[in-house]
């Protein structure tokens, strides 16, 4: 089942419903455009064999086809080791089904009901529940009997998944392809059906029957699974790597499972998939399941690299996510709601709730400093400690500690915004905090430092509890703040020791900090595939430069405006780092 | 006279009923129906308001154009320096920071200087830090004399110097009072130098000018940091180079950090701006390795300590405002001390004078408090109980609140001055730390037995109702008088009672004025005034920094018997 287009041939024989395409050995460009004439724009174009959308290219006009269609052969080949290509009809309103089959030995297919895969970004899904919201019984018994049909057609046994693609619009189902292995969001059906699969999986290579016949199989609750990954939302999802200078998961209960393989100061490198774990939640219907997820991603800390979860818990939160009106174009449908701050009041500026949040980690920093000073000295010298005293004293005045924060807003980038407090210690564990050049009223701040990372703060009136991550990159301090409904990061310039610096080289901050007009970065870590333009070319606005690969997957360097290509000294086979200049587009 | 009543044990709450026979809890020792306790809680903010108002425009520095002028070249005051570089959120104990009040025809914010203690990395460190904003960070009489000042406590309590150096050097008008003496400018460089062949640092960050004589700040300290564009380092600046040799050079080419960094090696570390140059210096301090250099770390401090029992605020009122009025020192006592415990010696002999054992933050000290006049057999106590503190390391504090010895025909006879000589021998050669807190009256012979300034107590302040001077305002007065009564009778000329009366007044007027706290403190005759309320913390924070330097044994002079 691994050949797409093989298997489709089969289905098809099996009077599985297939989408309209072209599932056949002819690759010749020619005559593959000339298919996709006959199917009708927009078309897709896969490759035959591998998964996870790698090498997946939509096509809306018969000018991109070629282009599209060898880029595709490209990543298949560098993925999959085959090249071979299938086009079919591209649905504009689809949703993704899939239904989880099962079976042994003896002949027997069952399926385990559906699941609903439709939230997807770069064609790979980031929320998956089962069972499909929004579907009647009747439609789902017909979707599982396909299923089985499919996986009989081939004699299957094992576990595996049939995908299907739902059109919106007229409720048709598409057979897709058949994944002959157990799935990253297999959790969301043990969940619902309360049987462990990979338990299964045992039994029927050990030659045993299925546990359960097709009657027997439960249907119990909704589950919902979350895929965490280091990711820039801001940048197109573009994978992130660094490391987990943070990394505090929700703890796991009968309801909650989250899965994962690294843990605190592990490194996410550009060698391997940025999915850093996976939440699967289980409730008694969809709606219970729902509040369980968003509570867990809210709860879900990981600081030291860019991830999704604020973006997950925005898709939980959206309304349409609410009603279950899913669809593979969820996020492009609602992209105005997903990608603005709701906590940002617009041309206000910084929000109530990131100022709240530098409050609060101005008074933690403070708090935690006299702790660990305090501490750090013992030394037998008792009396010293009484200089770490707090309040601390000032002759007929009161500390006043400056701290400057850059709040990290993460749906606009590296778009930092300063923040300047003036922190008044006035008890122990209470704090004054003003903000400088505003009127924002003094802030009344008390903290308990519990340990560790942990707070209780009353800020105003109103006791929460707060988790802060510190972590030291690229000369600042990175702070990352978990309140209430609220995870804000922040960056505090430090000064360290640049001794290694050469006394001559003083150049202005500002000179050194952004890079010639016309620079083009790379705009992630990644190995160059293809240079497709020399030194001196003339270039267009949003032509293609080069072709950088990272995570398995290409993207498209591009020239951001018109002119000439100047300093561009990579050859393909090269490797960038992120944000390194790759080239300038000079007038 | 409430301390001679004995410990009435049903006063007490019954937790302290044990803590009460195993030590002397002091009672609360203050009577609130008094007229006396009335007006002085009634005066205790008018002390108080004065004091706070003087303080918050020395902390202004030199004015709100100086202060945006400074900013704008990136540098920030003195204070917000210092804060920069002890730890976080750590305490910093200033001293003097009324030094040049109402001194000179212009105002001079503390003297132009701000000295301190704060801990950097762990160590306490002595903070002098120029004013840049104050006359451009020269140095007055006064300012030489607070640095000195600084200095002469870091030496004696072994405590690294760190110099924050912005600063025009020597006050030219004023040269003839800040350069020649012995304890004028060069003095300075003499204290960096004998500071450091004992082996306690000195640090200098030059974060402004740091011209003529003020370039051996740097020159003479163990390491220096220097930052771009702000820091210069130059015994004759750009204009006194035009005049003198003709050269057209730029301050930055001249003495700049680059320069300096790169050619001279005047200075050790390059700061690209004054953060970074207060970063450096903060690393400095890590790397400092103190080892085998005679400190002590107080093995002896129990880390557990009870507060004192009664409310410390209450000093404010507690505070004499009136001489005349006897005050218990005790009630001093009982707000200061761990848990209010005090355990008197010699209780009942020398009543005058009271001394006895507590602590303080763990710390045992030595306490000698008066309680009136010092007589033959106080005099005696106070140097019997000094000698046995310098035996056993005890620190001492001295509460003073004195009008002097007893005079008279009896005393005399008794041999007064040979008992208070014997108390002046016992502070002077005691090798204990020494803290001396002036609360109410210091008068004459008082100041002396009691370790006034001369005595070199590791450090002296003052309660705003403190008053020093030879002797009490009436009774000048009354000398003065009788002695130019005898004059004008010797020329014949007739003095009218009320011309008396106005010469009188003009001398009680005054020795007021400078016997007040606010002239002694100017003058840095003290290390600063503090809120009576505040007096456990400065005691605790000073004996912290005094207790550094490993313990001395005394050795004392010849006794008159």
């Amino acid at each position: 089942m691994g050949d797409k287009s093989a298997s489709k041939r089969i289905m098809g024989a099996a009077g599985v419903p297939l989408v309209p395409g072209y599932h056949g050995d002819r690759q010749d460009i020619d005559f593959l455009k000339a298919e996709a004439e006959k199917i009708g724009y927009p078309i897709l174009i896969k490759p035959t064999h591998g998964g996870g959308g790698k090498g997946m290219r939509i096509v809306q006009s018969p000018d991109d086809f070629v282009d599209s269609f060898l880029s595709a052969q490209r990543e298949a080949a560098a993925s999959f080791g085959i090249s071979t290509i299938l086009i079919e009809k591209y649905i504009t309103q689809p949703r993704h089904v899939e239904v989880q089959v099962f079976g042994d030995k003896h002949g027997n297919v069952i399926h385990l009901y559906e699941r609903d895969c439709s939230v997807q970004r770069r064609h790979q899904k980031i929320i998956e529940e089962a069972p499909a919201p929004n579907v009647v019984n009747e439609f789902r018994s017909h979707l599982g009997e396909a299923a089985v049909a499919a996986a009989k057609a081939v004699g299957y046994y094992n576990a595996g998944t049939v995908e299907f693609i739902m059109d919106t619009l007229s409720s048709q189902f598409y057979f897709m392809e058949m994944n002959t292995r157990l799935q990253v969001e297999h959790p969301v059906t043990e969940m619902i059906v309360g049987q462990d699969l990979v338990e299964w999986q045992i039994l029927v290579a050990n030659g045993e029957t299925l546990p359960l016949t097709q009657s027997e199989v439960p249907l119990k609750g909704h589950a919902f699974e979350a895929r965490v990954y280091a990711e820039n939302v801001s940048r197109g999802f573009l994978p992130a790597t660094g490391s987990l200078h943070y990394y505090h998961p929700v703890s796991i209960s009968p309801t909650v499972r989250v899965e994962t393989g690294v843990k605190e100061g592990d490194t996410v490198s550009m060698h391997y998939d940025p999915m850093i774990a996976k939440l699967v939640v289980w409730g008694e219907n969809r709606q219970a399941a729902l509040v369980k997820l968003k509570d867990c991603l809210l709860n879900f800390q990981v600081a030291g690299l860019p991830t999704n979860i604020g973006f997950l818990h925005k898709i939980a939160n959206h309304w349409a996510f609410e009603k279950g009106l899913v669809g593979t174009h969820f996020i492009e449908q609602f992209k105005e709601d997903l990608f603005i701050d709701s906590g940002v009041d617009i041309g206000a500026g910084t929000s109530a709730a990131s100022k709240l949040g530098a409050a609060i980690v101005a008074a933690c920093i403070c708090e935690m400093d006299h702790n660990s000073y305090k501490e750090k000295f013992p030394g037998g010298d008792k009396l010293l400690s009484l200089w770490y005293a707090n309040p601390p004293f000032r002759m007929h005045h009161s500390a006043k500690r400056l701290i400057e924060l850059e709040w990290e807003n993460e749906l606009k980038g590296k778009c930092l915004e300063l923040l300047k407090l003036a922190i008044t210690c006035v008890s122990k564990g209470g704090y004054l905090v003003e903000f400088e050049g505003g009127d924002s009223p003094v802030m009344e701040i008390k903290v308990v430092h519990l340990g560790e990372c942990k707070f209780i703060v009353e800020a105003d009136g109103l006791s929460t509890h707060v988790t802060l991550a510190r972590y030291f990159k690229d000369n600042c301090q990175h702070i990352h703040i978990w309140h209430g409904q609220h995870h804000h990061n922040y960056q505090e310039p430090v000064t360290l020791d640049r001794s290694n610096d050469d006394a001559s080289d003083h150049k202005p901050s500002f000179q050194t900090a952004s890079h010639p007009k016309g620079s083009v970065l790379a705009p992630m870590a990644g190995l160059v595939v293809k240079v497709l333009l020399e030194n001196g070319a003339k270039v267009e606005e949003g032509q293609p430069i080069l072709v950088l690969e990272a995570m398995k997957m290409e993207h498209v360097v591009k020239s951001p405006r018109a002119g000439y290509i100047e300093g561009l000294h990579i050859a393909s086979g090269q490797q960038v780092f992120d944000t390194s200049v790759l080239f300038t587009v000079k007038d | 006279r409430s301390w001679r009543r004995g410990l009435p044990l049903s006063s007490l709450r019954p937790g302290q009923k044990w803590a009460a026979l195993s030590s002397a809890v002091l009672p609360d020792g203050v009577d609130r129906n008094t007229e006396a306790f009335a007006r002085n809680a009634a005066n205790a903010e008018g002390l108080l308001s004065p004091l706070r108002s003087h303080i918050q425009k020395v902390l202004g520095g030199g004015g709100a154009e100086a202060v945006r002028r400074n900013r704008s070249r990136n540098k920030l005051l003195p204070r917000e320096r210092i804060d920069r570089v002890i730890d976080p959120g750590s305490s910093f104990l200033e001293l003097s920071q009324l030094a040049g009040y109402d001194l000179y025809e212009e105002s001079l914010p503390s003297g132009g200087i701000i000295t301190g203690i704060g801990p950097v990395q762990g160590r306490l460190c002595m903070f002098v830090a120029n004013d840049p904003t104050v006359k451009g960070g020269t140095y007055y009489p006064i300012t030489v004399k607070k640095h000195l000042r600084a200095q002469e406590i870091a030496a004696q309590c072994k405590l690294p110097c760190i110099y924050l150096v912005d600063s025009g050097g020597a006050n030219l008008p004023r040269q003839a009072d800040v350069f020649p003496d012995r304890d004028n400018f060069g003095r300075i460089f003499y204290n960096q130098a004998k500071m450091s062949a004992e082996g306690i640092p000195q640090i200098a960050l030059v974060l402004g000018s740091c011209t003529a004589g003020g370039a051996y700040i740097p020159a003479m300290a163990d390491e220096s940091v220097i930052v771009k564009g702000n820091g210069t380092i130059f015994l004759a600046g750009p204009p006194l180079v035009k005049a003198a040799t003709g050269e057209e050079v730029s301050a930055e080419d001249l003495g700049g950090a680059s320069m300096h960094c790169r050619i001279s090696g005047v200075s050790d570390h390059f700061a690209h701006d004054e953060l970074h140059g207060l970063t450096i210096g903060r690393n400095i301090l890590k790397n400092l390795h103190m080892a085998g250099k005679g400190l002590n770390t107080s093995p002896y401090v129990s880390s557990d300590y009870k507060e004192p029992l009664y409310d410390a605020n209450e000093l404010r009122s507690i505070a004499p405002t009136d001489q005349k009025q006897p005050l218990d020192v005790r009630s001093i006592i009982a707000r200061i001390a761990d848990g209010s415990e005090f355990d008197e010696f010699k209780k009942y002999y020398g009543t005058t004078l009271v001394t006895g054992f507590a602590k303080i933050y763990g710390q045992s000290v030595g306490i000698i408090g008066n309680n009136g006049i010092l007589f033959i057999e106080s005099a005696l106590k106070g140097s019997h109980f000094i000698e046995l503190c310098a035996q056993r390391n005890i620190p001492l504090i001295f509460l003073q609140n004195i009008t002097g010895f007893m005079v008279g025909s009896k005393s005399e006879a008794g041999g007064i001055a040979k008992a208070g000589a014997k108390m002046v021998m016992a502070v002077s050669c005691s090798k204990v730390p020494k803290i001396t807190i002036i609360v109410g009256g210091s008068f004459g012979a008082g100041n002396y037995g009691m370790c006034g300034r001369a005595y070199s107590p590791d450090f002296l302040f003052l309660w705003p109702t403190a008053k020093i001077s030879v002797m009490g305002g009436a009774q000048a007065a009354g000398v003065l008088a009788q002695i130019e009564k005898n004059n004008k009778k010797k020329q014949g000329i007739k003095w009218s009672e009320e011309e008396e009366e106005n010469f009188k007044a003009s001398v009680v007027e005054a020795y007021e004025r400078e016997g007040s706290a606010y002239y002694s403190t100017s003058r840095l005759w003290d290390d600063g005034i503090i809120d009576p309320a505040d007096t456990r913390r400065v005691l605790g924070l000073c004996l912290s920094a005094a207790s550094k330097p490993s313990p001395e044994d005394t050795k004392f002079g010849v006794f008159r018997m």
